[in-house]
């Protein structure tokens, strides 16, 4: 017991002497001091090479941490613990976040670099202006398929999905606006739809998909198509081109009768202290080079038309991921219904997990 | 003395009040709230619509086959490991598990139960041919009984240590028959810890949340799934919390109900 005790107190003692060591280095690296900045991100969403760039061409200290959601994102900074200064927050989540004046305004003399952008990037119906936000990444949901494992056959429509010869063979991402927008739009009715018939009829036609489909998951849903768990998957454009770098039997496909289009976005907290070196931050990221650099390690699309020209053309031109205008034309950004409908939306959407088959 | 008495007992209460008394009480209170924060007695009134109705049952049901299989496997286990001369180490291995993070467990079976995981390439061997064992309901309850089954051999194995063996002999010199023995002695005076073990592991599995997820891929829903989605995407605080609290009066009726040790 006694031994126990001892070698009990020497891990405590360890622990505390290595807590204070790495404490003395990072202030020694001057994580302490005011020339930090703190820059919250989805996981894996950025290429750390251009931390360090900025790192070095500023002399900031970027401190960099990651969320998995929106909202537990949105719940970590209005609850104001963390003085983030950088977010990366989509697009129904950068309008709610300015409901609630979670975020500061943009200063753009201090950004210049924003002229690269694609005009039809800016300016969209959550952001006027670009008051708060500047796009980071935008994207499209889809299906995801292998080739193979369908012997052939092609997925152009969400209508294909609820093909007899798909029983069991599909993953479905678990979130509500996703799964019941696949809904509305293979009934032709908008993603944004607040009429509840309309919704009941899409939560009608879920369960009839139900045989077709094996599961409802997370991230493991990228590790799950690449291993060939399932031939189909209904997921984000950068998931999918993600999977096709890690099995190139599977294409990727923007069903034709719609679907969402979607936008992460830079934005300055409310929580931000260093409100200068996150204008520095963002315009950084805006610099063409930067921006070409960052979507060929992410693999999302950039919204930087200057950054096209210093991307690989087989990137550019992959139509699947960087498509034309009229392509995404008929595509919907998803738009704030309020806390009452999303929560109608998430009701129907666990109505449908428990249909059984 | 009496204050004395009461100064030693004031961490306690301290402790009491503000990590039970409080937590449970902001539960309740929420409850009565919608989602743009009214006071409202909505919540209660949709926890008895089907869907939460049968929420119920089959977070319940599988509750039920997680114990009962715990306690199938678990009572055998704690019987032989009586019996071992390493007693203590071989209650170590099977304790060791739950060392591990949960998390780490649970996603090690995505590998195992794949379609190109071990176990079907087991199964391939002796000419069973590739199932489907990811996302179905057997491969939920067995995860969970793997997780579980620690919680439910320590109370039994402790209970089996306490038994006097001469008990055991004086029934088998008066006769009884090893069966006779077993269900006349052994398991009536081991019965509070297959009641403290079933406790360990009914009451956590009700509110199971991330294994409905990552193994039975959402086609299992429990309560606990509808609180997590309540507190984190839909952000409606107050049904969430009229979950919790349905789920603490059914918990609080399983303790009263599993209960009465002398």
């Amino acid at each position: 017991m006694r031994k126990l005790v001892q070698s009990f107190i020497a891990v405590l003692l360890l622990s505390l002497l290595l807590l204070y060591v790495s404490n003395r280095l990072n202030e020694a690296e001057g994580y302490a001091g005011d020339n930090t900045l703190i820059v919250y991100n989805w996981g894996d969403y950025i290429d750390s090479e251009l931390i360090t760039m900025f790192e070095k061409q500023t002399g900031l200290k970027v401190i960099y941490q990651t969320f998995d959601s929106n909202e537990a994102m949105m719940a970590k900074i209005a609850q104001g613990g963390t003085t983030f200064d950088v977010a990366v927050p989509s697009e129904y989540a950068v309008s709610k976040m300015k409901e609630e004046g979670l975020l500061l305004p943009l200063d753009h003399k201090k950004l210049p670099n924003l002229k690269y952008i694609d005009p039809r990037f800016l300016n969209l119906s959550f952001d006027p202006n670009n008051r708060y936000s500047v796009p980071y990444f935008w994207g499209t949901v889809g299906i995801v398929y292998n080739r193979d494992m369908l012997g052939g056959k092609k997925i152009t429509s969400w209508n294909d999905l609820w093909d007899k010869d798909l029983r069991n063979q599909i993953l479905l991402v678990d979130g509500a606006r996703e799964v019941m927008g696949m809904a509305l739009n293979s009934l032709h009715y908008s993603l944004n739809d607040t009429n509840k018939a309309h919704l009941e009829e899409a939560k009608r036609k879920l369960d009839a998909l139900t045989p077709n489909v094996k599961a409802i998951v997370g991230d493991e849903i990228k590790m799950l198509i690449a291993n060939e768990e399932a031939a189909v998957g209904v997921v984000w454009s950068g998931d999918a081109a993600e999977m096709i770098a890690e099995n190139d039997k599977l294409d990727y496909v923007v069903p034709k009768e719609g679907s969402n289009l979607w936008f992460d976005n830079m934005v300055i907290p409310k929580t931000a202290k260093n409100i200068d070196g996150a204008h520095q931050f963002i315009n950084f990221m805006l610099d063409p080079k930067h921006a070409a650099q960052n979507a060929e390690y992410v693999g999302y699309s950039t919204p930087n038309k200057k950054a096209l020209e210093y991307l690989p053309k087989e990137i550019v031109d992959d139509k699947r991921f960087y498509p034309d205008f009229d392509s995404i034309e008929h595509l919907e950004v998803y738009e704030n219904l309020g806390k009452r409908m999303l929560a109608y939306y998430n009701e129907l959407f666990l109505e449908f997990k428990m249909h059984r088959k | 003395m009496n204050s004395v008495r009461n100064v030693y007992l004031f961490p306690y209460v301290v402790w009491i009040v503000l990590c039970v008394v409080a937590p449970i009480a902001l539960i309740v209170y929420d409850s009565f709230f919608d989602i743009e924060g009214h006071w409202t007695l909505e919540n209660y009134e949709k926890f008895f619509t089907p869907v939460y109705l049968k929420m119920t049952l089959s977070s319940f049901w599988y509750a039920f086959l997680i114990t009962l299989f715990s306690l199938l496997i678990a009572y055998p286990t704690a019987y032989l490991l009586t019996k071992t001369k390493h007693k203590q180490l071989w209650l170590l291995m099977i304790i060791l598990p739950t060392w591990v993070n949960l998390l780490l467990k649970v996603y090690a079976f995505l590998g195992i139960f794949g379609t190109f995981g071990l176990a079907n390439a087991v199964l391939n061997a002796i000419g069973v041919g590739t199932k489907q064992l990811l996302f179905t309901d057997f491969s939920f309850v067995f995860v969970s009984v793997y997780i579980f089954i620690p919680f439910m051999v320590l109370p039994i194995f402790n209970a089996l240590e306490e038994l006097n063996p001469s008990l055991v002999d004086a029934a088998r010199d008066l006769g009884a028959s090893a069966w006779t023995t077993f269900r006349r002695v052994v398991f009536p005076l081991t019965l509070d810890g297959v009641k403290a073990g079933c406790q360990a592991v009914f009451i956590p599995a009700l509110s199971l949340f991330m294994i409905t997820r990552l193994i039975a891929g959402n086609r299992v829903i429990t309560l606990g799934t509808a609180i997590e989605e309540h507190f984190l995407v839909t952000q409606d605080w107050g049904m969430g919390a009229t979950i919790a609290v349905f789920l603490i009066m059914i918990m609080a009726f399983v303790v009263v109900l599993t209960g009465n040790r002398r």
